[in-house]
């Protein structure tokens, strides 16, 4: 096993060439704290792209920010804070949830997650923000794709195929993110005491107001304890609504946020601090983070689906659930088999949707579907993308295979 | 643009005519199938009608099982398929071939779900885009992104396009705001990407299939994100003394943290034939206008609005008007609305431009238009989507006057490589169509376009649905599958040392 670290895209299109003329698979790594994401990797060498590094344009009034693909995220998160700006998608940490260091992943991985978090329902993901990449095809062919201006759409939007491909389509080299400002604060209203089902009526309430949520997340009983230290007050769980922006706004949001929702329960409040750590704890699953590798799923369904696939999902395996997303991201974390079968039932049962298995041992994932399957004339299209950028199967190969 | 060449019309499609016309009145009975030249007259453009052609037939299905049939039944048959919406693209992206079945979807008209718990609205693909906000406005819902043909234009052209409007640096473009498709692949599949989930399962064939032109598939179903309509809405209206000025105050503006829901500007000769026309009462005095928008609730927006008057006023605005009602709102935004029509009434004909440049650059684009306006003898009126750099130049033109056209076109692709080169794109929001393909290797290098072609081949590797658009060349697939590095053949043998 050899580990190429290439410090320019032209030193990682000559590997990439190399490994085409020799049909030699490669992994493609970043900060590596993905690689326990999808299939095990069926490749002898590694192109470590973190040799890629530095921000390369940072126009914090044209909202926009480039960087080598190798960039650490935290460096990048940095910056935009010096500039009271964000990546609005509040891109998640895998590391926790793989017993990993925080905080070392990188700008590239972003983008082959697609990662998001709790502000996803407001401001999307990766994909939505990523205005241009530059990469390496598993051809051998280093292209561009869209540009550095927040509105285009001259030509196919191939970074967005690239985001959530997870290095099987190109190694990027370059990318180009759409950056916005940081809100000037933030506040959780807290409801307590609700079923799942009410819960859920609750957050659909409040997406469904005017008051601007850029977080609703519900956590049950078995996982409320496991967030902010278990300051966390609740019992029969905790259901949270993040408000975020100008002063005057949060503070007018707020108070009309809670008169309709105070005939669910009587709302609390979390100010700015414990706000901004709550989310980032949710961001990042730190309450599965729990240093086993018990099989971790993340789900993703119409909000008002997922407490009723969870009920029929307890009826048959021994699972742990919290919820993002107004309910619509659904994490689970089971207590002995993975399951895959049963939850994709119920997923189905229950209006679809998609799971991934974000966390189990590599044999786990040698086993079973990593990704959802999907159906075979969409599964004969992706099959036929992925052939058009990489042929022979040199970048990261099996790992989204169903 | 005028010189535009189109692919070779297939001489046997020609010769076989009446048979493919049975045959779509076999797949669609009734009047869904148009054959006569004067019928067929009301397809030969879209909202680019510099063009016309009319098509070898027109079928408007109403199933998507006879969408699949109609494409199985061209692909096996290798016919050209041309897809239409309601025939307003500005790039000539509907533009029908003479030996193309011109598939229109406007009987697709129907909406199909309405859930205000998990936001979203799914709809055929002929809806309009208005459409989707009236049906859900009575429970105080809106469908964010705005394109000024909004009353017209449908959601499937919209996906087809990745449509913008004047809202979506705020709110993002079709793109963001769309969460599946049904879709009918040229070979007749029908496939499902997304639904009222988030995220692709597996590749994002969605965001790719989004601003495609049509040259992918042809949708069936639309499902969309709905929004709450914000609580309220205030414009204020700023006048310059400088294009710079402006420039530094919508910069100012966005440094500040505050992300307008709108920020328009206009210049000079765009702000004298708007308030000639509509009265909107725009001072005359300056070289540039900004109309900044903000929504949200009402303690958000009261607040922002002095934030943005002490930002003007730093700028050195010569006119500042915060709006007081809802009617002095929309009046403020009449001018800015009719401007199209308004440049119409000063130039007998004009052509409207779409670049996209950073937005610091505007000084030097602005005057760059200048110098050409002398150098061709043609006039130029701006409008431009201030906060997120997409411009709108309206070329001003006689087509009576014989090589006047020509001479706009040429202006027309002057201002886009101007664009391109200061790091901005050729088109924001009106897509490539036939209207700039040809422009498409002043921003992209053969292997970029051959990348884009390849996708092109995982879903249509005929190159039947929609040829001619976007891709100033379609090279064959097995060509583009060619690979370039062959195994013995690396000039460097050894494995990189880095």
């Amino acid at each position: 096993m050899r580990t190429f670290q290439p410090t320019s895209a032209e030193e990682a299109l000559e590997v990439v060439r190399w490994a085409v003329s020799g049909r030699t698979p490669l992994e493609v790594i970043g900060g590596g704290t993905r690689r326990g994401v999808g299939r095990p990797v069926a490749a002898q060498h590694a192109l470590d792209l973190s040799g890629l590094c530095g921000v390369t344009l940072y126009e914090p009034e044209e909202l926009v920010l480039s960087a080598r693909a190798g960039t650490p995220l935290s460096e990048i998160e940095a910056l935009l804070a010096a500039s009271g700006q964000q990546l609005a998608f509040e891109p998640m940490d895998h590391a926790p949830l793989a017993g990993g260091e925080a905080r070392k992943g990188t700008i590239g991985g972003v983008l082959a997650a697609n990662a998001s978090g709790p502000r996803r329902i407001k401001a999307g993901a990766a994909r939505d923000h990523v205005l241009g990449i530059h990469a390496v095809s598993g051809r051998g062919e280093a292209f561009k794709s869209g540009g550095r201006v927040v509105k285009n759409v001259t030509g196919y939007d191939l970074a967005k195929v690239v985001a959530g491909s997870w290095g099987t389509l190109a190694a990027v080299t370059d990318v180009t993110f759409k950056v916005l400002p940081a809100a000037e604060t933030e506040a959780t209203l807290v409801l307590r005491g609700l079923s799942e089902e009410e819960a859920a009526n609750a957050m659909a309430v409040a997406m469904t107001s005017s008051g601007e949520v850029s977080g609703a997340a519900h956590l049950p009983e078995t996982v409320v304890g496991k967030v902010l230290s278990g300051r966390l007050p609740g019992w029969r769980g905790a259901t949270l609504l993040r408000l975020e922006g100008f002063a005057p706004s949060v503070a007018y949001r707020f108070e009309k946020l809670a008169a309709l929702l105070a005939p669910v329960a009587a709302p609390e409040r979390l100010e700015a601090q414990d706000s901004c750590s709550l989310w980032r704890e949710i961001r990042d699953c730190v309450p599965f983070a729990d240093g086993t590798h018990k099989p971790v799923w993340r789900v993703s369904m119409a909000p008002s689906n997922g407490h009723r696939m969870v009920m029929a999902l307890r009826m048959e395996a021994a699972v742990d659930a919290f919820y993002d997303w107004q309910g619509g991201l659904i994490w689970l974390r089971m207590e002995a088999e993975a399951e895959a079968q049963a939850l994709r039932r119920q997923v189905a049962a229950h209006g679809g949707g998609h799971a991934t298995l974000v966390r189990a041992p590599a044999a786990v994932r040698a086993a079973l579907p990593v990704f959802q399957p999907q159906p075979p004339a969409l599964a004969g299209l992706s099959a036929r993308l992925r052939e058009q950028f990489d042929p022979l199967g040199i970048l990261n190969p099996g790992r989204m295979d169903v | 643009m005028s010189g535009l060449v189109m692919p070779a019309p297939d001489g046997a499609t020609l010769r076989n005519r009446d048979e493919i016309v049975a045959d779509m009145r076999i797949i669609v009975p009734g009047e869904g199938v148009v054959d006569t030249e004067h019928s067929m007259r009301a397809f030969e453009t879209d909202g680019l009608t510099a063009y016309r052609q009319l098509p070898l037939v027109v079928v408007l299905p109403q199933t998507v099982a006879q969408v699949a049939r109609i494409l199985k039944y061209c692909n096996d048959r290798n016919i050209r398929v041309v897809p239409r919406g309601a025939g307003t693209s500005l790039s000539g992206g509907a533009l029908p071939l003479a030996d193309a079945v011109l598939l229109v979807m406007s009987r697709f008209n129907r909406i199909l779900d309405i859930d205000y718990a998990n936001r979203t609205v799914t709809a055929q693909p002929g809806v309009t885009n208005l459409g989707i906000t009236d049906a859900v406005r009575h429970e105080g819902f809106y469908y964010a992104p705005d394109p000024s043909s909004q009353i017209a234009c449908s959601i499937g052209g919209n996906v087809a396009e990745n449509s913008g409007g004047v809202h979506c640096l705020k709110y993002g473009l079709t793109a963001n705001n769309v969460l599946g498709v049904e879709m009918v692949l040229m070979s007749g599949e029908v496939v499902r990407l997304g639904g009222k989930h988030l995220d692709a399962e597996g590749y994002d064939l969605l965001g790719v299939v989004t601003g495609s032109e049509g040259l992918l598939g042809v949708v069936t179903e639309v499902t969309v994100r709905i929004l709450k309509a914000p609580e309220t809405a205030r414009a204020v209206l700023l006048g310059f003394p400088s294009n710079e000025q402006a420039g530094q105050c919508v910069a100012d503006i966005i440094g500040a943290g505050i992300v307008p829901g709108g920020m328009e500007m206009m210049d000079a000769p765009a702000i004298r034939a708007a308030e000639d026309f509509v009265h909107a009462g725009y001072p005359l005095d300056v070289e540039a206008l900004l109309i900044v928008e903000l929504d949200g609730p009402g303690a958000e927006v009261d607040h922002l609005i002095g934030r943005v008057e002490a930002i003007a006023r730093d700028n050195g605005s010569t006119t500042c008007r915060v709006s007081q009602s809802e009617a002095e709102r929309l009046t403020f935004w009449a001018g800015r609305k009719a401007a199209f029509p308004a440049v119409g009434r000063i130039s007998p004909d004009y052509y409207c431009m779409d670049g996209t440049i950073p937005r610091k650059e505007l000084p030097k684009v602005l005057s760059g238009m200048r110098e050409m306006s002398e150098k061709y003898g043609l006039g130029v009126a701006n409008v431009f989507h201030a906060g997120d750099g997409n411009l709108h130049p309206l070329i001003l033109y006689d087509a009576n006057v014989p090589g006047e056209l020509e001479r706009a076109e040429a202006f027309g692709a002057d201002i886009l490589r101007l664009c391109v080169r200061v790091g901005g794109v050729l088109t924001g929001e009106h897509g490539v169509g036939v209207e700039k393909r040809d422009l498409m290797p002043e921003m992209f290098s053969e292997d970029d376009l051959a990348q884009q072609m390849r996708v092109k081949c995982a879903f249509d590797p005929g190159h039947l649905l929609n040829p001619g658009k976007m891709f100033p060349q379609l090279h064959r697939c097995a060509e583009l599958g060619r690979m370039h590095v062959r195994a013995g053949q690396i000039p460097f043998p050894d494995i990189p040392r880095f």
